[in-house]
């Protein structure tokens, strides 16, 4: 039972605060919670279909299935966040307006929402499948699924929830005219983090091999599977024995995000408001 | 200039990013077969518990999962997370190493631990 638990609640910890994050960004956006949901639901069904063909998508790529797969989805989540932030930085204006003047948003943000529902989606998927993987295994080498397990994944799960629910909750309490940049700056960094993910599951299959040596290692100080290290991995990609070019795609993600946040700025000089 | 523009060239520049990145990684490629070595998960333990590996080469493990679980076969030392099914085998790749001792581990069951050792 504690096996289910400490598996269930880990995964759904990790997913959990990108949606909290996710939730807190599209705050007070008018039909975010189907979105989020809607994320939710395929990340679920994607996770089961994942655990289902993991034997068979091992074997693609010459047994890099599963490093090729988890790069693939990942750089794509990379590209939703960085298309957000991008976004925001030029409507974030409009739809602040729109927010104070109307009390709720009647914005059509939903191009934004969708990016977000996928990157929802993706992190559901990737921790899911885990969950799936393993609960599924042990109910086979059980012979059926047990009610210890079942309680304990149960258990995970609601803890797990509640890790996603403290997030968005925390992030509320930041002053509105804060919450923005808080908010994307979080993404930046969350998209910083996933890149160099996938760049190591790159390099993990030999598919990428220049700048492999490790930089650092911080394991003495917060191992990355501790509990702290994994929350600070999730959100802004801590990792404690980096390779050079986890460092290089890290810092060329914040890089670019930033000069594209900065060239796709709403054009603020058009407007002069004279007092 | 069009709203979609700016997003649609955010979306290029970040996929430009990626290929640069996987471009100047595949340049150099696998020059050299890598030595391997072979562990097996069995009964909740690595088969065997310490492996070996001379130093400077790059390595890949293969690793049999023939316990009852699941495993996710995972190193933070030597930067490898694979989820190996029940009953089948799967390879990791690791970089060329500097002697020492490195760990690694069953993720689903984390009292499952062996060591890489590289004189």
């Amino acid at each position: 039972m504690l096996a289910a638990l400490l598996i269930v609640f880990r995964e759904v910890f990790e997913a959990g605060l990108i949606i909290g994050i996710v939730m807190a960004v599209t705050a007070g956006v008018a039909g975010r919670g189907l979105w989020v949901a809607g994320g939710v639901a395929a990340g679920v069904a994607g996770a089961c279909v994942v655990a289902v063909f993991t034997g068979g998508l091992s074997e693609l790529f010459g047994g890099n299935g599963q490093e090729v797969f988890n790069a693939g989805i990942l750089s794509f989540a990379v590209i939703m966040l960085t298309w957000h932030n991008v976004w925001m930085a030029r409507h974030g204006r409009e739809l602040a307006a729109e927010l104070q003047a109307a009390g709720e948003a009647v914005v059509a943000g939903s191009k934004s929402l969708a990016a977000l529902a996928v990157v929802v989606a993706i992190a559901v998927l990737r921790e899911g499948a885990e969950v799936v993987l393993f609960l599924y295994g042990v109910a086979a080498a059980q012979g059926g699924a047990s009610w210890s397990m079942v309680g304990g994944g149960g258990i995970g799960l609601v803890l797990g929830s509640l890790v996603c629910l403290a997030t968005y909750l925390g992030l509320l309490t930041i002053p509105a005219r804060y919450l923005f940049g808080v908010t994307s700056t979080l993404i930046a960094f969350l998209a910083a983090g996933l890149a160099a993910q996938a760049i190591a599951f790159l390099q993990q299959a030999a598919i990428v091999t220049a700048l492999d040596q490790t930089v650092w290692d911080t394991s003495w100080l917060l191992s990355d599977s501790s509990f702290l290290g994994r929350a600070l991995h999730t959100l802004i990609g801590y990792v404690d024995q980096p390779t050079a070019m986890q460092l290089v795609v890290y810092t060329a993600t914040l890089v670019v995000m930033v000069v594209l946040m900065k060239v796709f700025a709403a054009p603020s000089a058009e407007h002069p408001q004279t007092a | 200039m069009s709203r979609a523009s700016p997003s649609t060239i955010a979306v290029c520049a970040a996929a430009a990013l990626f290929a640069a990145a996987a471009i100047a990684g595949a340049q150099v490629a696998r020059a050299e077969d890598p030595v391997n070595l072979s562990v097996t998960i069995k009964d909740y333990k690595f088969e065997p518990a310490e492996l070996h590996a001379p130093p400077g080469k790059p390595i890949a493990i293969h690793v049999k999962n023939l316990n009852t679980i699941p495993s996710e076969f995972e190193s933070s030392d030597l930067h490898f997370e694979k989820i190996v099914p029940v009953g089948s085998e799967a390879v990791v790749r690791v970089r060329p190493l500097q002697p020492g001792r490195y760990t690694f581990f069953d993720d689903f069951h984390r009292a499952t631990q062996g060591t890489l050792v590289v004189p």
